[in-house]
């Protein structure tokens, strides 16, 4: 079970301004059904003051608590105001969120940002950047700037504020050079701590099928051929021979000397390949 | 109902030590506190008291008292007839289990590498959208190369029974030891261990009213036994380390109890369940039964409420002290929903509301009514507030 502070719990049991303010003047819409949690906030704004702010959520106790706590905070703030709030803000005033629930937060401060944009009639700066995760659709500037507000210095935590990196796993490495990245921009270097992680199935048939796609495939179709993975196994990967391939008597050598040593080298150093019979 | 009163509907996750347990427990803790092992005979009644458990617990299970090894846990018994099995079959590399096994067998499986050094292949059968495996599918999965095959008996989260007694049937024609993870199927279901072909099975002791930190490992007379711990030559040399004894005597205690309340478990609870579930089903609409509603134990339902999400409505439900569990991503401190949901292609507008609730002999009417009072109105409230909620 979470702990929870008695704020969170009390927001979550008695939450302020649910529902939608009629002719909004600004909608920020975030999260989704499949990520677990979504967030609608609707705002009216008066000469430039938040005047009324409503939300709908989906998700969890803590994301239905940051709901309701910003729309208590932003309420009769003006604009240039709220724009300063940080997703810090919004966990310091439910007295804090149990660190794995940190993206909660930021998924508050995210749909302000939303609506604020909308507001304006301005695209999201979010939004330009490059999907890095796509189990949950974070773009690279959402995570360099969750790094730098929330002074991330690990993959997991990187995943308690954004998601993340908390499905697949597949955008690990990349999360890892943003994270340098960010990390060297703001010229403190750190000491990241990355922990070997166990991949699942899901994860080794992208990673797979990624390295196949790119150091397998083109030479194979020099030739005529192709490869095709048919499963993953535990270790084992199964694939089968396609095109020329198929009566290349080198097929074997193919299998073992060219895929599994890329397979080995990139994903996992344990894969054994072996030809579907 | 008073206000005070806890509704307990999470049984698959642990359960109340009955009373009857807990009395027969009490004297091994004060006065019976010799070691079984002890050559005085105030040692040696407490010896005496665990061998009568040991029988008590072979009449729920239809098999020898010898044939039961104490231990910690069902992690223990699952790790030990798995590894057994694997190190009694040296030159055989394949592992048969299921994509919906606890992760006491799930995550042991997909270790087996790390953990014995060995690489192994490993096939893990898919289920169906109702949570059952294809018995053809099973069958075409036995190869000579299979050392073992590991399937659960009875589903934790949905209840979903697979067909162990034909499954080890067919393994066993084929020279292929079985294991079983019997750990929500005892004392739930009936079993006879001495006319089936199951080599290996797993039991814990507080999923059927004894306390936590026992289980048992049932090992067929003559199957291939490697221990998990080195020591002291107590359990025959099977399992070093001095015996839980009150536990032991719990369980013993737990499973003559089980026996004879089985009939009530599979009428009244049964009735009980059935009520819960078809009222849920019935007043709250974009409800969906999640598994198999033939095959499957008496006391256990899993439900989705569209929409909503699960840690949400728990926690409303712990407002009432109302307590189930859920396959929600957020109980689970991970990101994604239960793995039991997803292998059976649950969406997640579905996944993420999945409330399971687990009844027990202990569970009364009352209760139920009290349930399907509170519910409505804390899915409604939740789906109010969900944007993605399209109204009834």
């Amino acid at each position: 079970m979470w702990l929870y502070t008695d704020t969170v719990t009390e927001h979550f049991q008695n939450p302020r301004n649910v529902g939608e303010v009629e002719n909004a003047d600004g909608v920020g819409d975030v999260g989704s059904l499949a990520c677990g949690d979504a967030l609608k906030l609707t705002l009216k704004i008066e000469d430039d003051r938040i005047v009324d702010a409503k939300f709908k959520t989906f998700g969890c106790a803590s994301a239905i608590a940051s709901s309701s706590a910003l729309t208590e905070m932003i309420k009769g703030m003006e604009i240039a105001e709220a724009e300063k709030i940080t997703n810090e803000d919004i966990a310091d005033f439910l007295g804090g969120l149990p660190k794995e629930k940190m993206h909660c937060s930021v998924m508050g401060r995210e749909a302000l940002e939303a609506a604020i944009a909308d507001y304006r009639g301005e695209k999201l700066p979010s939004a330009e950047g490059e999907v890095v995760c796509e189990c949950f659709g974070v773009t690279d500037v959402e995570i360099s700037r969750a790094i730098k507000e929330s002074s991330l210095r690990s993959l997991e935590e990187i995943t308690n504020f954004t998601k993340a990196g908390g499905g697949c796993g597949k955008c690990e490495d990349k999360l890892e050079a943003l994270l340098r990245q960010t990390i060297s921009e703001g010229l403190q270097m750190v000491e990241i701590d990355k922990k070997p992680t166990r991949m699942t199935t899901l994860q080794k048939i992208k990673k797979i099928e990624d390295v196949l796609e790119r150091e397998v495939r083109p030479g194979l179709r020099l030739d005529g051929g192709d490869i095709e993975l048919i499963d993953v196994d535990g270790d084992f990967v199964i694939v089968s021979m396609r095109g020329q391939c198929t009566s290349c008597a080198k097929s074997e050598t193919t299998i073992k000397e060219l895929v599994e040593k890329k397979l080995r080298e990139q994903v996992l150093e344990t894969l054994i390949v072996e030809e579907e019979k | 109902m008073a206000a005070d009163k806890v509704v307990y509907l999470d049984n698959n996750a642990t359960t109340m030590v009955a009373p009857e347990v807990y009395e027969a427990m009490a004297p091994y803790f004060t006065e019976l506190y010799g070691n079984p092992s002890s050559m005085h005979s105030f040692g040696g009644q407490v010896g005496v008291a665990v061998d009568r458990a040991r029988q008590q617990i072979g009449a729920l299970l239809g098999c020898e008292a010898a044939e039961l090894v104490f231990t910690s846990c069902g992690t223990e018994s699952d790790s030990t007839a798995i590894l057994s099995a694997l190190k009694a079959n040296p030159d055989k590399r394949h592992v048969i289990t299921t994509r919906v096994e606890h992760p006491a067998v799930k995550n042991l499986c997909e270790n087996l590498g790390v953990m014995t050094g060995t690489k192994y292949r490993v096939t893990m059968l898919k289920v169906s959208e109702d949570g059952m495996v294809d018995f053809d599918e099973y069958v075409k999965a036995l190869t000579e190369d299979t050392a073992i095959v590991s399937i659960m008996w009875a589903n934790n989260e949905t209840g979903v029974l697979f067909p162990v007694p034909e499954m080890a049937k067919a393994a066993k024609e084929r020279n292929i030891l079985f294991h079983t993870d019997a750990v929500q199927a005892v004392g739930k279901i009936p079993i006879n261990l001495q006319e089936l072909d199951i080599d290996y099975l797993s039991m814990s002791g507080h999923k059927l009213h004894a306390p936590k930190g026992v289980g048992v490992l049932y090992v067929k007379r003559g199957t291939a036994y490697a221990p998990f711990m080195t020591g002291g030559h107590q359990e025959h040399g099977r399992r070093a380390g001095t015996e839980n004894v009150a536990s032991i005597i719990g369980l013993g205690k737990a499973c003559e109890l089980a026996a004879a309340k089985m009939e009530e478990e599979n009428t009244r609870v049964k009735a009980l369940r059935d009520k819960l579930e078809n009222g849920l089903l019935t007043t709250i609409p974009r409800s969906i039964l999640n598994g198999n509603k033939e095959h499957r134990l008496p006391n256990t339902t899993n439900i989705s409420f569209e929409y909503v999400e699960g840690e949400a409505i728990l926690l409303h439900m712990n407002r009432y002290n109302i307590c189930a569990s859920s396959g929600s991503a957020c109980t689970s401190g991970s990101l994604e929903p239960s793995h039991v949901l997803r292998a059976m292609g649950v969406p997640f507008t579905a996944a993420h509301g999945s409330i399971r609730f687990s009844l027990s002999v202990y569970n009364t009417e009352e209760e139920i009514d009290f349930v399907l009072e509170k519910m409505p109105a804390i899915i409604g409230q939740l789906r109010e507030m969900s944007p993605f909620w399209p109204g009834e």
